[in-house]
């Protein structure tokens, strides 16, 4: 089993989604996350996908999906160095002085933003690599146990201009 | 000119060859109804329920090589389609279905027979598509036909709103069209196909297993002179039967469960296994480890995602069947493997699939059938009937067999046989079916009988759903649950004896067939089938119906027992080697 990334081109119409949430059920093929909106030319959609799987059944989700009618291509992210960020909000709630004084320390370590903040609630943002997001909410867990709220938008992901991965 | 978008509808099927359509009305889909009004240059076929439609729609595309077009109303017109979509689709058969639907302004109210027919068909469908907007209705038609009609064929829904049928627009309807997202494989590659002719030529022991695929393409003439130029002895699948004539001396029978032992048992020793169109479904492969082990593997086939899927493959190439065998005969070499071709055909010799029982056999009336009937399609229906079918039923250039074959649709053959008739009208129609079966579309007799079909309707009555009740006898300790269709209310629970006290059968299928206006027969003496059959020929006026009273617990043999190997199978039923 292995993370993958796929890239998506389809068609910007009613009904494409459900398409292709529905060709992942009905197949049981596993969906970590998926993101979807317009690119440049507004009829056509791109979707980031990413999901964990074999190699067999990976190749058979490609195959499933180029052959969908309404998917125009399908990239294979899964060894290209890419630019890869999910938006991620959290919300911790009763926070005392000290709390709020260390969600500003980790803020800082982290390199994410406190957005919002009322006294005992603080918001925050971060922008970073799903696997960055998940080291950040294991960490809030912990500390603000009961206390946190998680939101989170999926990752979109783009193939590197220069070689280097980011 | 400006027109409507149910006359630009009828001038879409007009422009797209429809000669035949099958069609049910109903509030959402009339004003489509009333612009197909005394059209002269479609056949409208009105049958008495959707379901028995979409069979009939089928039945017609497969036995011409035509798309198969459907129209029905909005909510129940619509889901009445879903089970024979699904069985077009698993067999890769080209439909148009077009459905009405309530306005767009309604879609989403839960208005009075709405239903969201594309979001219900969308995993067992090519594609489905609502059509939203007049100006793009004509564009959707013609997209419909090409992806129905090409690559890998399928069924395409095509929902009509009412507001877009009525909606006046451009009358152009234009032939030209490309689908970004849709390309489907045109070519051969050529070195992988040298890959494949290489390992072939080495091969000491190879066989061909031929799928639907190559019966798709048409390619059986192909096919043929290509098992001829290298010798090599070809197997099928249930839905390659016929890929070469069964008569011709390479052809050595079905793979599967109720395979021949000769062919299961050459899959099983071969070294190379040359496969075209099949997707190596469970149905064939027995257990899956052990399938053609010690071979190496050639796949070719029109869907990538049926390559490497279900059994790993060496060279898998993917192409049109036909496309793939004439490049292929251009290069072929005959092979020397005389002493593989002359074990198979032992076991051909020692292990002929025979009932070996006296009576009234499905095997006799089957047989009966080759000899009887020249240039015919047969169907089958979903059961014992079919695997008796594909086992007995002989098969040539001018013979051909429908069969539900990927989703198993009981309910399928006689419908499918009326649609085959529409398409052929000159070839004798033969349905094969079962008791059970056949009351599951009865009520297409009428159909049969308004539009002058003379078909010839095979019912092998044991009054139990057959191959259910084999399983239970064979696997399940001889409780017959809920398969006998003699069963009364006032009979014993947990009956496992037919002929002990049964009710009679209900109902009396010559009674029911004459009440249509339709010509019955009985026959239960092995003597009287060919009396029977030959009489049902000759009536050119109505359909008849045939019903063969058959030993009501005669079972399918061979039988590969569930997740044993391909060669590791029961041969004989208990009863018939006492």
């Amino acid at each position: 089993m292995k993370k993958r990334w796929i890239c998506l081109f389809v068609e910007n119409e009613i009904g494409v989604l459900a398409r292709i949430t529905g060709l992942f059920s009905g197949k049981s093929y596993n969906l970590d996350s998926l993101t979807v909106g317009i690119t440049e030319d507004n009829t056509i959609s791109r979707m980031t996908i990413s999901l964990t799987s074999d190699d067999r059944t990976f190749e058979q989700i490609k195959k499933q999906l180029s052959r969908s009618v309404e998917v125009i291509k399908v990239v294979d992210y899964t060894d290209t160095p890419l630019h890869m960020k999910e938006i991620l909000f959290v919300k911790v709630n009763h926070c005392s002085d000290a709390d709020i004084s260390e969600l500003f320390r980790i803020s800082k370590v982290f390199g994410i933003t406190v957005i919002d903040y009322d006294g005992s609630t603080v918001l925050l943002e971060c922008t970073q690599t799903e696997n960055k997001n998940d080291d950040l909410i294991i960490l809030l867990k912990r500390k603000f146990v009961n206390r946190i709220e998680v939101t989170r938008g999926g990752s979109v992901a783009v193939e590197s201009v220069s070689i280097s991965e980011r | 000119m400006e027109i409507t978008g149910a006359e630009l509808f009828v001038k879409a099927l007009k422009e797209e060859s429809v000669t035949t359509l099958f069609a049910y009305p109903g509030g959402q889909a009339i004003d489509l109804f009333n612009a197909l009004y005394g059209e002269k240059e479609i056949d409208v076929i009105l049958p008495r329920h959707e379901q028995g439609l979409v069979h009939a729609a089928d039945g017609y595309a497969r036995s011409t090589g035509k798309v198969g077009v459907c129209l029905v109303t909005s909510g129940p017109g619509a889901t009445n389609l879903v089970t024979g979509i699904a069985t077009a689709n698993y067999d890769s058969v080209p439909l148009v279905c077009f459905t009405g639907q309530v306005p767009t302004s309604l879609i989403g109210n839960d208005a009075f027979q709405e239903v969201d027919i594309v979001g219900i068909t969308r995993s067992i469908s090519k594609y489905a598509v609502t059509v939203r907007k007049r100006e793009d209705l004509a564009e959707t038609i013609r997209k419909a036909f090409y992806i129905a009609k090409t690559g890998k064929p399928g069924v395409v829904v095509v929902d009509l709103p009412k507001d877009v049928q009525k909606a006046y627009g451009s009358d152009s309807y234009q032939k030209e069209i490309a689908v970004r997202g849709y390309k489907p494989n045109t070519s051969v590659h050529m070195g992988q196909l040298n890959k494949a002719l290489d390992i072939l030529s080495h091969a000491k022991k190879p066989v061909f297993l031929i799928g639907g695929g190559v019966n798709i393409a048409h390619a059986n003439k192909e096919m043929t002179q290509l098992a001829e130029m290298t010798g090599v002895p070809v197997i099928t699948t249930i839905m390659g039967k016929g890929a070469i004539p069964t008569t011709n001396d390479l052809y050595v029978g079905n793979i599967g469960i109720h395979g021949s032992y000769a062919a299961n048992s050459a899959i099983s020793k071969c070294d190379v296994l040359f496969s075209i169109g099949t997707r190596f479904n469970d149905r064939i492969t027995g257990k899956i480890e052990e399938f053609a082990a010690d071979a190496k593997i050639i796949h070719i086939d029109i869907d990538t995602a049926s390559i490497s899927r279900n059994i790993i493959v060496d060279v898998p190439i993917v192409a049109d069947a036909k496309k793939a065998i004439c490049a292929l005969l251009e290069k072929v070499k005959p092979l020397h493997i005389s002493e593989w071709t002359d074990e198979i055909n032992r076991l051909k010799m020692e292990y002929p699939i025979d009932m070996q029982k006296s009576g009234l056999t499905p095997q006799r009336v089957i047989q009966s059938i080759n000899e009887l009937f020249e240039d015919a399609v047969i169907t089958t229906d979903v059961g014992q009937n079919q695997l008796w079918t594909t086992q007995f039923l002989d098969i040539d250039e001018n013979k051909q067999m429908l069969t539900s074959g990927g989703l198993g649709t009981m309910g399928y053959g006689f419908p499918a046989a009326i649609g085959a008739k529409l398409g052929n009208p000159h070839k004798d129609v033969i349905a094969i079916s079962g008791d059970g079966g056949m009351q599951m579309n009865i009520q297409e007799m009428a159909t049969a009988i308004v539009y002058e079909l003379p078909i010839i309707i095979c019912i092998l009555n044991n009054g139990y759903l057959g191959n259910v009740r084999q399983w239970q006898e064979m696997f399940y300790d001889r409780r017959y649950s809920s398969t006998c269709m003699r069963y009364r209310r006032s009979c014993e629970t947990g009956c496992n004896t037919p002929n002990h006290c049964c009710p009679e059968y209900t109902p009396d299928f010559i009674a029911l067939a004459e009440s249509y206006g339709a010509k019955g027969i009985r026959v239960t003496q092995p003597e009287d089938i060919k009396t029977a059959l030959i009489s049902a020929k000759q009536n050119t006026k109505t359909p008849t119906v045939i019903e063969f009273i058959i030993d009501r617990e005669i079972n399918v043999m061979p039988i590969v027992p569930p997740g044993n190997s391909l060669n590791d199978m029961i041969l004989e039923s208990e009863e018939s080697t006492e």
